[in-house]
């Protein structure tokens, strides 16, 4: 296994263009940017299907519509489109994002407890308070995993959206394959990979930290 | 698309023969491997959490840093075919050995013990009982590996080997829409044909669960 790519220190220097924390800027940059607008979108719709029941039949297609949809098709369909740019790749990022969410937001409203729901109505609370104190948090587990499967999702396709130009850890594995550069190609593939099982990592912190104990069952 | 379709028909049935063989082979494979792994999560509680945390590890790294990474484990060149079998077999097992364990592990106790004392041995039962009982909850697993598969198949174009992905990267290259639009349509396609088939299997081999 050759890692001279990998340990080579200029490759490191945060101030050159392609260097590993310019490149982890940049992947982090679309994946967070793709994951803020995808959640904008799918959340409220997802939340608002899920607690109305009106709808069901677009929430449950998307999750499915979304996981069959070959994500290097949609990038390239974009591009081809829309020109090279940040713009096309970032519309295809967040196409792929909605439909998790949006699944997601809907299964954890539906699967939760409706005498919990009855309870906080009897007790005077206003439909926003049930939504926003009660239905919300309890549906939070099933909310975040979807949330993570999302998050992955981007990061990976993050990496292929090197091959339409964009910046972003998959330009070593691209640049790497096209200068037949192996060690650089094996480099590419070390820091993705270990990116995604990190924020997964944090995600699954986060989701223990925000999930109330009360739902969680650990008290 | 008509017409790029009576141009270019072979070019397109070769690659989505070969889209078929890229992704439905490591569900096999990946169904074979996940039995054995998931039910020992189950006879053995205590390789149930490491079990479930080694496949969300393995299924969390992106498509194409496995497909380039294989060929040092595996000793193949980065171009072969094989590396994307063995990386989509990988996702398949991480997959279906947590769901095949979820599934062993949610049958009713009772049932296990009435088995048991209607003079059941352990494999027999296994067979028989537990894995009938639990078949739909891995066959939706089966049908989300399935789905999964087949859309990441042409993520392997990037590295020349992509059934239906070689299809987008040409468009691409020669940016001309007809070649992404039929890829994508056929890819979702298959997807969909494949997914109705394993419902239909489902069907046919659990009669009880529509009573």
């Amino acid at each position: 296994m050759n890692l001279s790519y990998l340990f080579d220190a200029s490759h490191w220097d945060p101030g050159t263009t392609g260097s590993f924390p310019d490149l982890l800027l940049a992947h982090l940059g679309y994946v967070a940017l793709a994951l803020l607008i995808g959640t904008v979108i799918a959340l409220p719709v997802g939340l608002y299907i899920g607690h109305t029941g009106r709808g069901s039949f677009i929430a449950i297609n998307a999750g499915n519509a979304g996981r069959s949809l070959p994500t290097l098709g949609l990038l390239m369909l974009m591009v081809t489109l829309l020109g090279l740019g940040l713009l096309p790749v970032l519309i295809a990022l967040t196409v792929l994002v909605v439909p998790p969410i949006l699944t997601s937001a809907y299964a954890g409203m539906r699967t939760l407890d409706h005498q919990v729901v009855d309870a906080a109505k009897g007790m005077g609370m206003r439909p926003w308070q049930v939504l926003t104190r009660v239905e919300l948090p309890m549906a939070l587990p099933v909310l975040m995993s979807g949330f993570r499967s999302a998050a992955l999702q981007v990061v990976a396709t993050a990496t292929v959206a090197a091959a339409v130009g964009l910046s972003g850890l998959g330009r070593l594995m691209i640049d790497g394959l096209a200068v037949n550069d192996y060690s650089r190609v094996l480099a590419g593939a070390i820091v993705v990979a270990l990116l995604a099982v990190l924020l997964d990592l944090l995600l699954a912190l986060a989701q223990r930290w925000i999930v109330s104990p009360g739902v969680s069952k650990r008290f | 698309m008509i017409t790029y379709l009576s141009n270019n028909g072979d070019t397109v049935l070769a690659a989505l023969r070969q889209h078929i063989w890229l992704a439905l082979v490591p569900v096999l494979l990946g169904f074979v491997i996940a039995l054995p792994i998931g039910w020992l999560g189950v006879r053995f509680p205590w390789l149930y959490h490491p079990l479930v945390n080694v496949a969300g590890v393995l299924y969390s790294i992106p498509s194409l840093a496995l497909f380039v990474f294989l060929p040092v484990l595996l000793g193949t060149k980065i171009l072969s075919p094989l590396n994307i079998v063995v990386a989509l077999t990988i996702y398949t097992v991480a997959l279906l050995a947590r769901t095949v364990a979820d599934g062993l592990r949610a049958v009713d106790p009772l049932i296990l013990q009435a088995a048991s004392a209607m003079g059941y041995r352990r494999l027999k039962r296994l067979t028989d009982v537990e894995l009938p009982v639990a078949l739909p909850v891995i066959l939706a697993g089966l049908r989300s590996a399935t789905v999964a598969n087949i859309s990441l198949v042409s993520v392997g174009a990037l590295i020349g080997v992509g059934g239906l992905g070689q299809l987008f990267t040409r468009g691409f290259q020669l940016f001309y829409l007809e070649p992404i639009f039929v890829g994508i349509i056929l890819s979702v396609l298959l997807a969909a044909v494949a997914d109705g088939i394993i419902v239909l299997i489902q069907r046919a081999l659990t009669p009880w669960t529509r009573a």
